[in-house]
């Protein structure tokens, strides 16, 4: 509703500006960017500064593109064109036996059925544990709670390396060492992700809760029929954030695992790289895109989400 | 009974206000379900904040004045020795606290203004600037192992990108990875790669945020090109530019993937951080009480930084 009269208001008002059937993007990444417009005011741009822009835009777009592209082509290189020079551009025939040599050469199933079992099943444990608390913080009463949370939102300032050689040794007398709850429960502290659902949960209307509370919903209803559902963009958002920083995580991977079977892609990826040497790029590069491509298959999909996620918390929080 | 119970408000203030002041058994009661209610939903995120959060910065703290590798049946306590150790003239400390300060300010420098020119361009809205977008920002969701990996490919000497690259400038690539005068370079330009695109989607974001009518009174006094630029956006860039750098630093002090793949702290030292420092000395050399002086070494000096951020974060325009 606010929206649409959003949209209307504003060609009335500046009426110089893109009409409204400029690209529809801007009105996806939430309504903080509603009014958003191009700022082509004033006389149109010259032909050569058109032309020197879109220089500018290709060697912008060479720059991201070449190396990605040189992941996707050298995995999929026949060895001769990879051992080569000058360089092969363009694969001449697809060479999918690099992936099936990475796999082999190292145990990438259990790489990856680790990476998709730490990477679940932590997201699931940080965001459960996030909702409850960002609950219990915006609508249980409690005296002198924000003093808890500014306990817990202050673990932000904790760098990961200071906390990694006593955690280790926690886990180690705990016996879990080469375990998934070592791999696990260290990581499913949440203040991150519970400040971002805490903010959207104090956007709910107050009416709709009390209304819900005079009917006798306890809080477990009330968080489960009326908060979720309204915060449920950016749970969505909280969660994809929270899935990739897992799914990417290294250190801690690296130093709670010790056997090869235990480990997640990203460590699996230096043990390739080891065990192939340094030369077998057509693999090394195999099993690169191995650990990229579900990060990028989720960044595609949702890549408004994600970015609008990220943009907000940094520009608002 | 629910008229004892506050009706939740907006403000936090108000959400944390008192019931009325009639103590009522009924009421008292009422507020201690209410409590214990509030830390049964807290207690697993706080557990796990405390125990695996809080607790290891004290204990880290304790164990930088002990020594010990893993093996003996408890830390023994040594005072201030690790501190004395590192903070001696030639120490491995001293190289990690250059090369870290060195990968931390040209990756965040570089950043800052390469992706300030991107967001700049992008937010001209020209055609396919959508599709640079996307592509901006995937590096940023990678693994840093991947990125990594790609990179160690494309520094490659013979066969990688970086051969190319120098030839067509009738060089040769250098060693990146493997000799010392680059190897802190190879790790920089990988990772300012990796940010490069987060910053860049930031200022455009933050660009096309910025208020119009101060561009319509501009552009109506005649403004345009490098002056509007220099004097009306970058002043209001300024938040986002403070912002960018003190999370720039945090982050890039913290880098350890990148490193982990490309050059393992190497060779010798010369590509050796912070948090690589931490890892070798810790995991690999059981040191485990230099490991935690290190570590304590780097979260003073990140709180420090962080401090500053608190101190003068504002969200006011900076004319400088």
């Amino acid at each position: 509703m606010s929206l649409t009269l959003d949209r209307k208001d504003d060609p009335a008002t500046s009426a110089h500006t893109t009409p409204p059937e400029q690209p529809p993007r801007s009105r996806d990444q939430g309504s903080g960017h509603g009014k958003r417009k191009g700022r082509r005011q004033g006389p149109r741009r010259p032909l050569p500064a058109t032309m020197a822009l879109y220089v500018l835009i290709a060697a912008t777009f060479a720059l991201f593109a070449i190396p990605l592209y040189w992941l996707f082509s050298s995995a999929l290189k026949p060895e001769h064109e990879i051992y080569t020079y000058p360089l092969t551009w363009i694969p001449s025939t697809l060479e999918w036996s690099n992936f099936a040599e990475a796999w082999t050469s190292a145990p990438f199933g259990a790489f990856l059925r680790n990476s998709i079992i730490t990477t679940v099943v932590g997201t699931g444990l940080e965001i459960g544990v996030a909702l409850l608390s960002a609950y219990a913080f915006a609508f249980v009463y409690f005296r002198g709670k924000m003093l808890v949370f500014a306990l817990m939102v202050g673990s932000l300032m904790l760098p990961g390396h200071i906390t990694l050689l006593v955690n280790y040794i926690t886990i180690s007398n705990l016996g879990w060492l080469n375990t998934y709850q070592g791999l696990i429960l260290p990581g499913i502290g949440s203040a991150f992700a519970m400040f971002l659902i805490y903010q959207q949960m104090r956007q709910v209307p107050e009416e709709l809760v009390d209304a819900a509370r005079v009917d006798g919903a306890s809080h477990m209803r009330r968080m489960h029929a009326v908060v979720i559902p309204i915060c449920r963009p950016m749970i969505l958002t909280a969660t994809l954030i929270v899935l990739i920083t897992k799914w990417n995580d290294f250190v801690w991977p690296l130093i709670v695992t010790s056997t090869s079977d235990m480990r997640t892609l990203p460590i699996g990826l230096m043990f390739l790289r080891s065990q192939e040497g340094y030369d077998a790029w057509g693999p090394v590069m195999a099993g690169t895109v191995i650990v990229a491509a579900p990060m990028l298959i989720v960044f595609f999909l949702a890549q408004r989400r994600i970015i609008g996620g990220i943009t907000a918390g940094a520009l608002k929080g | 009974m629910t008229t004892l119970l506050q009706p939740v408000r907006r403000s936090s203030q108000a959400r944390t206000a008192p019931p009325p002041r009639r103590s009522s058994p009924q009421l008292r009661r009422r507020r201690l379900i209410e409590g214990a209610l509030f830390w049964a939903l807290i207690l697993p995120n706080l557990l796990a904040i405390v125990v695996f959060g809080y607790y290891p910065t004290v204990y880290n703290f304790v164990l930088s004045f002990t020594d010990w590798d893993f093996v003996q049946p408890a830390p023994v306590v040594v005072g201030l020795d690790n501190y004395i150790e590192l903070f001696q003239s030639g120490s491995m400390l001293m190289d990690a606290l250059r090369n870290t300060a060195i990968f931390v300010l040209v990756a965040v420098v570089g950043t800052l203004f390469g992706g300030m020119a991107i967001g700049a361009l992008l937010a001209q809205r020209l055609r396919f600037s959508g599709l640079v977008r996307t592509l901006a920002f995937a590096p940023h969701m990678l693994p840093g192992a991947a990125v990594g990996v790609l990179w160690l490919f494309m520094f490659d000497p013979n066969y990688g990108l970086s051969r190319w690259l120098f030839s067509m400038f009738g060089m040769e690539s250098p060693h990146w990875t493997t000799t010392s005068d680059f190897s802190l370079w190879s790790i920089t330009i990988a990772y300012a790669w990796q940010r490069l695109g987060f910053v860049a989607i930031i200022y455009y974001t933050a660009i096309l945020d910025l208020p119009k009518d101060i561009y319509e009174a501009a552009a109506l006094d005649g403004a345009r090109g490098w002056p509007l630029f220099r004097y009306i956006t970058l002043p209001l860039l300024s938040p986002v530019t403070f912002f960018l750098t003190v999370t720039g630093i945090i982050a890039a002090a913290q880098t350890f993937d990148i490193i982990a793949t490309l050059t393992m702290g190497g060779p010798g030292t010369s590509s050796t951080t912070l948090p690589w420092m931490i890892y070798d000395q810790a995991f690999v050399d059981f040191n485990i009480g230099t490991s935690a002086a290190t570590a304590t070494v780097m979260f003073v000096l990140l709180l420090v930084v962080t401090l500053v951020q608190t101190k003068y974060a504002s969200k006011q325009v900076h004319y400088s």
